[in-house]
């Protein structure tokens, strides 16, 4: 433990810029993935253990779409459309024949993805790592804010995160399509009952989801090592994100993905031995005092 | 008519089949089968892989000249999935059922040790060609009198590398460092080895923060600019494969190595073929270059390990094959394949090989080999992708790795 350390960079302007942007890029892209956890589990009360694949898989695509294309948006693009696209064939082929089973059930269900995509991807991409690399229009210095080191990619890569956390909150608030859904979470039948057909909104609640993942690969991919199981690792972190959130809450996963990532790039300096550790100290502690979550409805 | 199998055919392919099957059952007892097990799935199944490949090219080579006492070799490969109660397994599976005769133990350490054991049950001939952690063959207690070890061991790796870093700072005046490793036992023991050695040829360094990422954690971003804050003057890193790769790929943006040094000894091929914009002048260890030692020998191996398998060796894959190089000399020696008798003929032997630093390598008494090529130089973005290579002076790593195994009670 550095308290020392912790209270001068706490009162250094370049170094609470710096650790705050760390922070944040940490919790945006944590926040992509965890959003499609919590929208799938709060429609569809699935707890979807295979979403580390679709950000596994966001990356790979990303990176042979660079190869093919040589655009980053392209990738980016590929990445995140293709992982929607397979959200809605692993709801209709796998996931929709587990509707109301047991949580093992879906357990199973979930780990024979994971496992057989992980195996599928070491036949495809090999078993060593890939480095997708920075594309050329962010091999650029960093920027220095109040003499904080701020690189403009992660500046890029919090804004598009930012943008589509703004998206989705609009989207389901205000849009007839985001009601019903929200609708969905809380009563399916009544939703069905009012003639809703529930298999398409089931399926674009996985496509959303899928697809945010798939996002958050192929955005991080040029900084990130891609390599099979890489899904496993943002997967757990994507759970604490949801637990603290509170199961179902969009608001309560950018809430929580932000905190995470803020005591990660401040917990570094203070807690150096122990910031993985004090990232379940803040979970047991936000459960203890709203055992439901931050934005979660108590049941 | 034709494709049908008539009785008579039928019969007469019997018959044959008979008279042939006792020639076909000695061909199959003539064949020399050597076991080999390694990681060959799971995040570093690259290493497993390049070991098999080298072992293969191996295969052929000592084949293409007669064999090993006249018979032909085999591998029998298996996948211990980097498990070492696996590992165990398959050793005794490859000697008792399978019939091998040899054994190559191309496991990480934790494996490793587990089969030291078994081997030490079995009596069988062993060469570890992976294992790094000094203790195996240093400690009496863990050596076992049939099991050798054909690899870079850490004690060694640790002072070249703290006597290269020492001078590199001295010239530099870097004083201050920081260290970034992984949060397990390799990382942790191997830097406090490091930095030992570091202090004692350099007494004026100071260590002014650490940082211990978890092995394979998807950022690091936290620990760049936790880097940044402390303002070290160099870094050393036992980061490696797709972990060092992620980390100079976001320290890049950060434009990390243009305000600190950066030190590491696990650049390899594999490393420097992923890493896109590899920055110039990060001081790294040769683990395995083409280039050093720049002999015909050494560049030749490389391209026909290249247009074999259309990837780079790795530091596994010349450890793999030297041990093949030890046994092939040493089964000549003894005329023999019992593990007594060439446990006897590898101790205190010397081969030439593409891979010793003056052409050389020795097997010392411990079990293990010094004179292996250890150089330090700079990376550069394009081939040969390390430069200005120092090779380690051996008579200083002995004299401290005595030095350590006396602190350590092992002599």
């Amino acid at each position: 433990m550095d308290i020392d350390a912790l209270g001068a960079c706490l009162t250094t302007p370049a170094c609470v810029v710096t650790q705050t942007t760390s922070g944040l890029i940490v919790g945006m892209l944590l926040f992509l993935v965890a959003a499609g956890v919590t929208l799938i589990f709060g429609v569809l009360k699935i707890v979807n253990f295979a979403h580390g694949t679709f950000y596994m898989l966001g990356g790979y695509v990303a990176y042979t779409a660079l190869g093919a294309t040589d655009s980053y948006a392209l990738a980016v693009l590929s990445g995140a459309l293709s992982m929607a696209l397979f959200g809605v064939v692993f709801e209709r082929a796998l996931i929709s024949r587990v509707y109301g089973s047991n949580v093992l059930m879906q357990l199973l269900v979930c780990y024979a993805v994971v496992l057989i995509f992980d195996d599928l991807v070491k036949i495809v991409w090999g078993p060593e790592f890939h480095a997708m690399g920075m594309p050329p229009a962010f091999q650029v210095p960093p920027l220095f804010i109040a003499g904080g080191v701020v690189p403009p990619f992660y500046a890029v890569l919090i804004g598009i995160a930012g943008l589509i956390a703004i998206v989705l909150g609009l989207g389901l608030s205000m849009t007839r399509l985001g009601k019903t859904v929200r609708a969905a979470a809380i009563n399916p039948q009544m939703v069905s009952v009012l003639g809703v057909n529930t298999t398409l909104l089931f399926a674009i609640v996985f496509a959303v989801g899928g697809g945010l993942a798939g996002l958050a690969g192929a955005l991080a991919a040029p900084v990130r090592s891609l390599s099979p199981g890489m899904g496993f690792s943002v997967l757990i972190e994507s759970f604490i994100v949801t637990v603290i959130g509170g199961m179902g809450s969009i608001t309560g996963a950018l809430v929580s993905a932000l905190l995470i990532g803020l005591v990660r790039g401040f917990g570094t300096i203070g807690f150096p031995q122990f910031t993985d550790g004090l990232i379940y100290v803040v979970m047991i502690a936000i459960l203890l005092l709203r055992p439901q979550g931050l934005f979660g409805r108590s049941t | 008519m034709s494709g049908l199998i008539t009785r008579r055919t039928m019969l007469g392919g019997s018959a044959a089949s008979l008279l042939a099957a006792p020639w076909v059952a000695r061909a199959q007892a003539n064949t020399l089968r050597v076991g080999m097990q390694s990681i060959l799935s799971g995040p570093i199944a690259l290493l497993g892989t390049s070991s098999r490949n080298a072992l293969m090219m191996e295969q052929d080579r000592i084949n293409a000249a007669g064999g090993l006492l006249g018979r032909p070799i085999e591998f029998v490969f298996r996948d211990s999935k980097g498990q070492p109660q696996e590992a165990a397994r398959l050793t005794r599976e490859l000697v008792n059922s399978t019939g091998c005769e040899l054994l190559i133990d191309a496991e990480a350490s934790s494996g490793a040790f587990a089969v030291q054991e078994v081997v030490r049950d079995l009596g069988v001939a062993c060469i570890h060609t992976n294992s790094e952690t000094s203790s195996l063959t240093a400690d009496p207690k863990i050596r076992v009198p049939t099991a050798f070890r054909v690899a870079r061991q850490g004690v060694h790796d640790a002072v070249a590398g703290s006597a290269y870093l020492s001078e590199y700072a001295n010239a530099k005046k870097l004083n201050k460092w920081a260290t970034c490793s992984p949060d397990y036992a390799y990382g942790r023991d191997t830097t406090a080895q490091y930095l030992q050695f570091f202090k004692q040829f350099k007494p004026d360094v100071e260590v002014i923060t650490e940082a211990w990422p978890k092995l394979g954690q998807p950022d690091f971003t936290e620990v760049i600019t936790k880097l940044i804050q402390a303002k070290p003057q160099a870094l050393f890193t036992l980061l490696y494969a797709g972990d060092l790769s992620a980390f100079v790929n976001q320290g890049n943006i950060y434009a990390l190595f243009s305000q600190i040094a950066v030190a590491t000894p696990n650049v390899d091929y594999p490393v420097l073929a992923a890493i896109k914009n590899l920055p110039a002048g990060i001081q790294s260890a040769t683990r395995y270059l083409e280039t050093f030692p720049n002999t015909p020998a050494n560049k030749e191996w490389g391209q026909a390990y290249l247009k074999r398998w259309n990837e780079r060796p790795t530091n596994w894959s010349w450890q793999n094959t030297v041990a093949m190089q030890f046994y092939e000399a040493a089964i000549k020696k003894a005329n023999s394949l019992d593990g007594k008798a060439l446990a006897a003929a590898l101790t205190g032997m010397k081969i030439n090989t593409p891979f010793g630093v003056d052409g050389t390598i020795t097997m010392r008494d411990d079990h293990t080999t010094i004179g292996y090529a250890i150089g330090w130089g700079q990376t550069t973005p394009k081939e040969p992708f390390i430069v200005d290579v120092k090779a380690a002076d051996w008579g200083k790593i002995i004299e401290l790795e005595t030095d350590w195994k006396k602190q350590q009670k092992y002599i």
